[in-house]
């Protein structure tokens, strides 16, 4: 089984530095494609090899790289990677940036060729101390060897890399709201259209991927994309970098092929719920997707999959709800965070967000009424798709809406007798 | 005032960016670098520097969780209170923080050593309970494990 992503991070190493990185075939892809393919035939390619974005929405890489206008000689545009990773539940991105930084570089400066931008950033969360360390180090050492900077490998493209590090809101890392923090603003979230694809950053021509998405460039460039569809079994491309959190015996990360089973992430990798504790429940994708139970143990992780058994892929890092952990706590803290985390652009999601986790504290707390089950049935339809400026209030509904689809009995006991029964 | 070095280090920033304002995040991180937090005479000066009102330049500093418009003890731990970390038992690391410091979340000890804070997922949510103290982070937290780690701050 081939693991492209992960092959050579080694956590009881150091991470890879830039000899070390091409010593196992790093920037082949860059010159690769820097001296032999077109920015066209990149973005053919991708598009081929048919990865989607792993930051969650899915959307097909290739395809949004062709939205970017290419007749622009002399015109800045930029490429952004989008290492903010802040969804509850979520720490793949981390382990990319960590392990192998040279890897999230190089397929920025191919990515960055295909759509001919000469300016690139990586946003990256404040908390990722050790990864702000690697990665501003190893872009100093592709400048070093010729990777950045003016006439890469005499192709006659230039790029320049920068770092910029966030000062903490998850908001950063929903795309239009990224620029805006990289402008020095707030983040909130930009009208679109117009896409950032065509006016982003600063006005400019802009693409924003995520760190796993990037990573997958230069492997698909290397291989090509047949290779890539290959490593699926299943009607996704490519690996996908799976993880789980919460009362597991092995708790942590895994590349694995691309729609591999909850069932075996859990009892296989996960090695089971640990000793007295039994399952309930999952979030598949961090905390903005809808809870999987029992029977959907054997849904295949895929985008189509999960979204026929009512959940998303997400970010692919799983949260585990045991049977010893309250459902309406459990629920009651997701929704704590987005209610703190809302940018409060738009009234839906920042009036609705405080009220549903007063609602759901007070049926924590024994106080709930009948009644207010009702009023959270009605939320999740009033903050749903469509009814906000950006995705955070809809991805905040999600567990909300199949948590009282699932623990129904559960919030109904809470009320009936005013208590929490797991305290 | 803006001490030279600050002011040095927020031109360097701002000749990355095409126009001045865009350097206010930076800005704002170089200034509370040095000097723990951002009061009222130091975000009129980055904003004069930055040729930007100060209310402007606050409706950005209020709207990051990092940035300190208030003084803060020498040392901020940072709890993750998200939902791994929550499962994991994230309260009862909090409780014996409340015993070990005197203080709840939000607050500084009387002699400015802590200020305990809480905090959005840490992405060690493997390894949950996590805190982070200063740039270091501690994950697999006990509360037997709690009182060897403040230890180390001073
Ligand atoms: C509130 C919110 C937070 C988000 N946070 C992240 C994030 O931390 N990292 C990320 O890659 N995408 C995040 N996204 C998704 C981005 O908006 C965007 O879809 C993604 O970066 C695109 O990259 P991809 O196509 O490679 O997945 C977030 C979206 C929303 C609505
Ligand atoms: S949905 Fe929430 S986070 Fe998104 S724009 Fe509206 S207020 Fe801001
Ligand atoms: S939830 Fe605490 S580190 Fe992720």
């Amino acid at each position: 089984m081939e693991r492209p992503l992960t092959q050579h991070i080694n956590f009881n190493r150091s991470s890879l530095n830039l000899k070390d990185y091409q010593s196992v075939g790093g920037y082949q892809a860059v010159e690769k494609a820097l001296t032999s393919m077109a920015p066209g035939d990149i973005t053919k390619m991708v598009i081929e090899a048919d990865l989607k974005g792993r930051g969650g929405a899915g959307f097909s890489t290739g395809t949004k790289w062709s939205f970017v206008p290419m007749n622009t000689l002399g015109q800045t545009k930029y490429l952004i990677a989008n290492a903010d990773e802040m969804e509850p539940g979520t720490f793949k991105d981390r382990m990319l940036l960590e392990g192998n930084p040279h890897q999230l570089i190089e397929g920025m400066i191919v990515a960055a060729y295909a759509i001919q931008a000469n300016i690139s950033y990586v946003f990256l969360r404040w908390a990722y101390k050790k990864a702000a360390w690697l990665i501003k180090h190893a872009i100093e050492e592709a400048y070093t060897a010729g990777y950045l900077g003016k006439n890469i490998l005499g192709s006659g493209f230039n790029l320049e890399m920068h770092l910029h590090t966030g000062i903490g809101r998850y908001m950063c890392g929903e795309e239009t709201a990224l620029l805006n923090a990289l402008e020095g603003k707030r983040a909130t979230p930009r009208t679109k259209p117009p896409f950032p694809q065509v006016s982003g950053l600063f006005g400019k021509p802009t693409i924003v991927n995520n760190v796993e998405t990037l990573c997958n460039i230069p492997h698909i460039v290397n291989h090509g994309a047949d290779w890539f569809k290959d490593l699926s079994p299943g009607s996704d491309a490519g690996t996908k970098i799976y993880g789980i959190s919460g009362r597991v015996n092995k708790p942590g990360l895994w590349e694995l092929p691309m729609g591999t089973t909850v069932r075996e992430l859990l009892e296989t990798h996960a090695g089971g719920m640990k000793k007295g504790v039994s399952f309930r429940a999952v979030l598949p994708g961090g905390a903005s997707t809808d809870f999987l139970v029992e029977e959907h143990l054997d849904v295949k992780m895929d985008y189509k999959s999960i979204a026929a058994a009512g959940s998303r892929l997400g970010t692919g890092t799983m949260i585990v709800l045991d049977d010893q952990t309250c459902p309406v706590g459990f629920i009651h803290n997701l929704e704590h965070f987005f209610a703190q985390e809302s940018c409060g652009w738009c009234t839906p999601c920042r009036e609705g967000l405080p009220w549903t986790e007063k609602i759901l504290l007070s049926i924590e707390n024994g106080t709930g009424r009948p009644e207010d089950l009702e009023l959270l049935e009605m939320h999740t339809k009033h903050l749903g798709p469509g009814n906000t400026f950006c995705a955070l209030a809809p991805g905040a509904m999600e567990p909300l809406q199949s948590g009282l689809k699932y623990f129904r009995a559960d919030f109904e006991k809470h009320i009936k007798e005013k208590k929490c029964p797991w305290r | 005032m803006l001490s030279t070095d600050e002011i040095r280090r927020i031109d360097h920033e701002i000749a990355l960016v095409p126009v001045r304002k865009a350097a206010s995040i930076e800005a704002l991180k170089i200034v509370q670098h040095h000097r723990g937090w951002i009061s009222d005479e130091s975000l009129q000066a980055i904003a004069a520097h930055l040729g930007m009102s100060a209310e402007e330049l606050d409706s950005v500093a209020t709207f990051y969780n990092l940035i300190f418009r208030k003084p803060v003890g020498r040392n901020i731990i940072l709890l993750c209170d998200s939902i791994s970390c929550y499962v994991m038992g994230y309260e009862q690391i909090y409780t014996h923080l409340q015993a070990l410091l005197h203080i709840k979340f939000g607050e500084t000890t009387p002699d400015d050593r802590f200020t305990l804070l809480p905090n959005p997922c840490l992405g060690s949510c493997d390894h949950a309970p996590v805190l982070m103290i200063n740039q270091d982070t501690y994950r697999d937290l006990t509360t037997e494990k709690l009182q060897e780690i403040l230890k180390e701050y001073k």
